[in-house]
């Protein structure tokens, strides 16, 4: 029988949430770094044993932990972040230059087939990548000398590249998103980097369908068809079937396209997952419902599922690397919430109950489907 | 040698007590004592100062002999006491809620 481990990170640490193929008994272990900010924590594909974690904090700055056996125990790996060259400047709120400084590393994606290469998305917007098990760090400059980086601005939580997608059919193609500087692609291993925004209509910047300046939140794909795309943007959930070439919306009847995660079905294409907030400023679920809105038509048409979820005086939200799927079968659908709940359903969202309720505020999830 | 006090989530992540103690070249220096530290402990590379700038980070401080060096320039000679390791050098975070 299989089993998952769910690898929670928050404000105050990380913890490693497991069961077995049931899902219905947990244990639960940390909080790992306690007191620190967990932003991240991945397994590798490859070796799923091969944990990386970014953990920071505003006193003591940017570190990376590994694990080896499968989140047991932790060795502090390499945080120097170097941006190549001379790195220049971006746009600051006021429209002024700003140099790049480093912050924080928001996003690890480990590669698909090597435990030792693992990519981190970091603020200011960036893309490294390690090839030694994180020892050290190399940037990938091209993506943030893109001709349009000087004119990038960052969103309220500044500029941070968070989504971080590995084509599994195509080694040299990666996508990635950018607050507030919208989705991109390289389909030469990162070498170059096109701007993949066509469609996208956001009525904040000065120009609503311009090339660059979209405050996407995260993009989704299933494995076996990479070149369909989905996406929740600060409003609007949209769908690429053209790997991001072109976009179209699909919110459909959405109580609010407002959200920060969306998630793929373990084992069907088109069932997609979002939470839908309202916003600009609120950030919490409509009528005060924790709703999680599922897709089975690839969007457009909604169902909402409710069954052991809150629905009433719920105040709570969703962030974008704070839902996660397994890939049993059924799949099970996992989200963390800033009110330190996780919530767990072992049937695609038929029905979900916490599997812990009092975390500190959760920033992010992952779950790993384990063979025994 | 000298002796350096370190905050507790430091403490941690090297793995020590409340205080180390660094061998250190030369003239005693924030610049020096620093150096010696992260080459002891590597892990603490980047956490009180940046990696790049070598600028001490904002919600940290240096204390020693009661007074304030935080703002001392990098090679300036830290007090008699600190490099005769009569008294600690102090490397204190900011308090703060939440």
């Amino acid at each position: 029988m299989s089993r998952v481990r769910v690898l929670v990170g928050t404000r105050k640490g990380a913890f490693v949430l497991t069961a077995d193929g049931a899902r219905k008994q947990w244990n639960v272990a940390g909080p790992f770094f306690g007191g620190w900010e967990i932003y991240h924590v991945k397994g590798s594909p490859a070796d799923p044993d091969r944990i990386y974690a970014s953990q920071g904090s505003g006193w003591f700055g940017q570190l990376i932990q590994k694990s080896d056996d499968g989140g047991e125990t932790w060795e502090p790996v390499g945080n120097k972040f170097a941006y190549d060259g001379v790195p220049g400047t971006h746009q600051w709120y006021d429209g002024t230059p700003h140099p790049w400084e480093f912050a924080r590393v928001w996003h690890l994606e480990p590669s698909l087939s090597d435990p030792d290469t693992v990519y981190a998305g970091v603020q200011d917007a960036a893309l490294f990548r390690s090839t030694d098990g994180a020892q050290t760090w190399q940037e990938l400059p091209g993506l943030r000398n893109h001709d349009s980086g000087a004119r990038w601005q960052p969103g309220a939580g500044g500029l941070c590249l968070h989504t971080i997608l590995l084509d599994p059919a195509d080694p040299r193609r990666m996508f990635i998103a950018i607050s507030a500087a919208g989705a991109f692609r390289t389909d030469d291993a990162g070498a170059t980097w096109k701007p993949i925004n066509r469609g996208l209509k956001s009525q904040g910047i000065p120009q609503p369908e311009a090339e660059v300046g979209h405050c996407v939140h995260r993009i989704a794909m299933h494995r076996s068809r990479p070149n369909v795309l989905f996406m929740q943007k600060h409003w609007d959930v949209m769908r690429s079937d053209d790997a991001g070439d072109s976009w179209r919306e699909v919110s459909g009847n959405l109580p609010s396209d407002f959200g920060f995660p969306i998630d793929v079905h373990a084992h069907e294409p088109e069932t997609v997952y979002v939470v839908p907030i309202k916003s600009d400023s609120e950030h919490f679920p409509p009528d005060g419902k924790l709703r999680v809105y599922r897709s089975r038509t690839g969007g457009d048409e909604w169902e909402e599922l409710t069954n052991g979820l809150p629905q009433r005086d719920c105040y709570v939200n969703v962030l974008r690397d704070a839902m996660a799927i397994d890939s049993l079968d059924a799949c099970g659908v996992y989200f963390g919430t800033t009110g330190g709940q996780v919530y767990a359903s072992a049937d695609a969202g038929g029905h979900w109950s916490p599997i812990v309720r009092d975390l500190p505020a959760v920033l992010s999830v992952e779950v790993q489907t384990l063979a025994d | 040698m000298v002796r350096v006090e370190l905050p507790v989530h430091l403490r941690t992540l090297a793995r020590v007590g409340s205080e180390v103690t660094v061998h250190v070249e030369g003239e005693v220096t924030l610049r020096s004592v620093l150096d010696a530290l992260e080459t002891s402990y590597p892990v603490l590379r980047g956490t009180i100062r940046d990696q790049i700038t070598l600028q001490r980070r904002p919600f940290l401080r240096f204390f020693a002999c009661e007074e304030d060096l935080s703002h001392e320039q990098p090679d300036v000679p830290l007090p008699g006491a600190v490099a005769a390791g009569v008294e600690p050098f102090l490397v204190v975070g900011a308090m703060a809620g939440g």
